[in-house]
């Protein structure tokens, strides 16, 4: 027996809605509810709010991290700038940023003439080997930079997390 | 209570370029990692650091998650008079810790 | 009674399968004894090497509070019978796990301090890898820095060393692995991106950049079961003890690091 009309669009309509559910679930995980991992255009993004619009060059500016590193949880590492650091000539700040961590932004340190010297060293999480980009932004406005690339590897017998 | 290190030296010529090294306890929890339940831990981290010299302020720096756990961070300033260096943290849920260190200048 | 030929052919047999396993029963010989710290970069190795940058020794500043707190009905802390630990802690890390005369068998110094919180203090024992204890052994240990691990050579240890050498050279788990493999045979090769160290227990309780905290050497043991696809001992099992006596003991000579740092 055919089902009646309403019931036929119903069910066409039914089935129409959860074809479409299921292409929305489809579509909804394909996209991550929440990106967890940066891209390397939200390092770059996150630089251009950085710099702003001013002068960014290469050089001048020392990363010193390990190129191979034991363990991404603890990574060494030291931002140092060729600069006099007078009062008319010095660093204002440095930033690190990174380009596949969940996101971009490292650490950023004030410095000034005071410092002596524009140095500064910490250590960083790494979640995947990656490109690592120091920011030196100078007294007088101008931004220069130098990157890194940092191979990650994992210790080989690990605990499961209880 | 947080652990802290400071490293700074006791005395030091007036001019003179000296490194301060601190290293303080703290999980750093970025907030992206998943426990066992599934449900992501949130994050809990320090988000501050700041040294001043007798009052002035002469580092700063903003910590993200991506500072590894146990914060480590050392740089310089220039010795320019004997006083106190004091360092302080703060961060998630109200995290606040100090420090001070005497520094003589001659 | 088997002809003659069938007889030299099985003891042939027998001897070829035996010949492998007595390569592999001798540990490491002194001279290429080495610490995990020589298998580490620079970078990781500077961290260690700096007391001020060293997180394991935030632990040890806890552990010093811990070892002048008053505790139990008698109000007694460890600095109230050890008094200053400089002198009496001293060497101490170096000959653990030690036999204990009363249980007659040996304990690890988690164990020990434990002991003497429930017998000596009257109070309650610290649970494995909570961060009291942690700190509280890594304060005693690192009295023993510098000094080189020396697990006295009596019967009695040794027996329970055997037992411990046993474990580290009997295959496990699902891939069919024993400790030996890796960290006697293989010590120096690459697995998965990471070197394979020698195994000394010389820097325990340890800040392992993995866990990102301090831990103990059960606590790696069981990473190390885990990661061999193994069932791991419950946390108070002997065979633990064991296995961790005969690891000092194979790492004699080795100087102790408490608190080192690890990938």
């Amino acid at each position: 027996m055919p089902d009646p009309p309403f019931l036929a669009t119903n069910r066409r309509c039914f089935l129409i809605r959860s074809a479409g559910f299921a292409a929305g679930v489809g579509l909804l995980s394909a996209v991550p509810l929440r990106a967890i991992r940066a891209t390397p255009q939200a390092m770059q993004e996150a630089i251009r709010k950085i710099v702003g619009e001013a002068s960014l060059r290469q050089g001048r500016v020392r990363l010193d991290v390990p190129p191979l590193v034991e363990n991404g949880n603890t990574v060494p590492l030291t931002v140092s700038v060729d600069s006099p650091m007078t009062e008319a000539d010095h660093v204002q700040a440095i930033h690190i940023v990174n380009e596949k961590n969940p996101q971009p932004y490292i650490i950023s340190a004030t410095l000034g003439p005071r410092a002596g010297r524009a140095s500064v060293s910490t250590r960083i999480k790494l979640a995947d080997s990656q490109q690592v980009v120091a920011l030196a932004e100078m007294s007088d406005g101008s931004f220069w930079s130098e990157s890194a690339d940092i191979i990650v590897t994992i210790a080989a017998c690990v605990e499961d997390l209880h | 209570m947080a652990r802290v290190l400071i490293n700074v030296p006791a005395r030091a010529k007036r001019g003179e370029v000296i490194e301060l090294k601190t290293l303080i306890s703290h999980p750093m929890e970025s907030g992206y990692r998943v426990g066992t339940n599934g449900a992501l831990i949130p994050r809990d981290i320090i988000t501050l650091f700041t040294c001043t010299y007798n009052g002035q302020e002469i580092f700063r720096a903003e910590l993200s998650p991506a500072i590894a756990a146990n914060p480590f961070i050392a740089f310089f300033t220039t010795a320019t008079e004997s006083g106190t260096l004091a360092f302080r943290w703060s961060g998630d849920n109200g995290f606040s810790a100090t420090e001070t260190a005497v520094i003589t200048v001659e | 009674m088997m002809p003659r030929r069938q007889t030299r052919r099985r003891l042939v047999t027998a001897l070829a399968l035996l010949a492998p396993l007595a390569a592999f029963a001798a540990d490491i010989p002194a001279a290429q004894r080495r610490s995990g710290y020589e298998f580490m970069g620079r970078e990781a190795r500077a961290i260690e090497d700096d007391d001020t940058g060293n997180p394991g020794m935030l632990a040890v500043l806890e552990g010093e509070v811990l070892w002048n707190r008053r505790e139990g009905p008698a109000g007694k802390s460890c600095a109230s019978c050890h008094g200053d630990l400089r002198r009496s802690m001293n060497g101490v890390a170096a000959r653990y796990p030690a036999v204990d005369p009363v249980l007659g068998r040996p304990v690890d110094l988690e164990q020990r301090i434990n002991l003497c919180r429930t017998e000596r203090q009257q109070t309650a024992p610290l649970p494995f890898e909570s961060t009291e204890l942690l700190a509280l052994t890594a304060f005693v240990a690192h009295q023993s820095k510098g000094l080189p691990i020396a697990i006295p050579d009596d019967p009695q240890t040794r027996r329970f060393g055997d037992a411990g050498r046993e474990i580290f050279e009997r295959r496990q788990g699902q891939l069919n692995l024993s400790c030996a493999q890796c960290h006697d045979d293989n010590w120096g090769q690459k697995l998965g991106g990471a070197v394979i160290p020698q195994a000394h227990p010389t820097g325990y309780p340890l800040y392992r950049l993995e866990w990102q905290s301090l831990g103990s050497l059960r606590r790696r043991l069981r990473n190390c079961l885990v990661g061999m696809r193994a069932e791991p001992y419950p946390d108070d099992a002997p065979e633990i003890v064991d296995l961790e006596l005969y690891l000092a003991w194979r790492a004699r000579g080795l100087v102790i690091e408490t608190p080192a740092v690890r990938p």
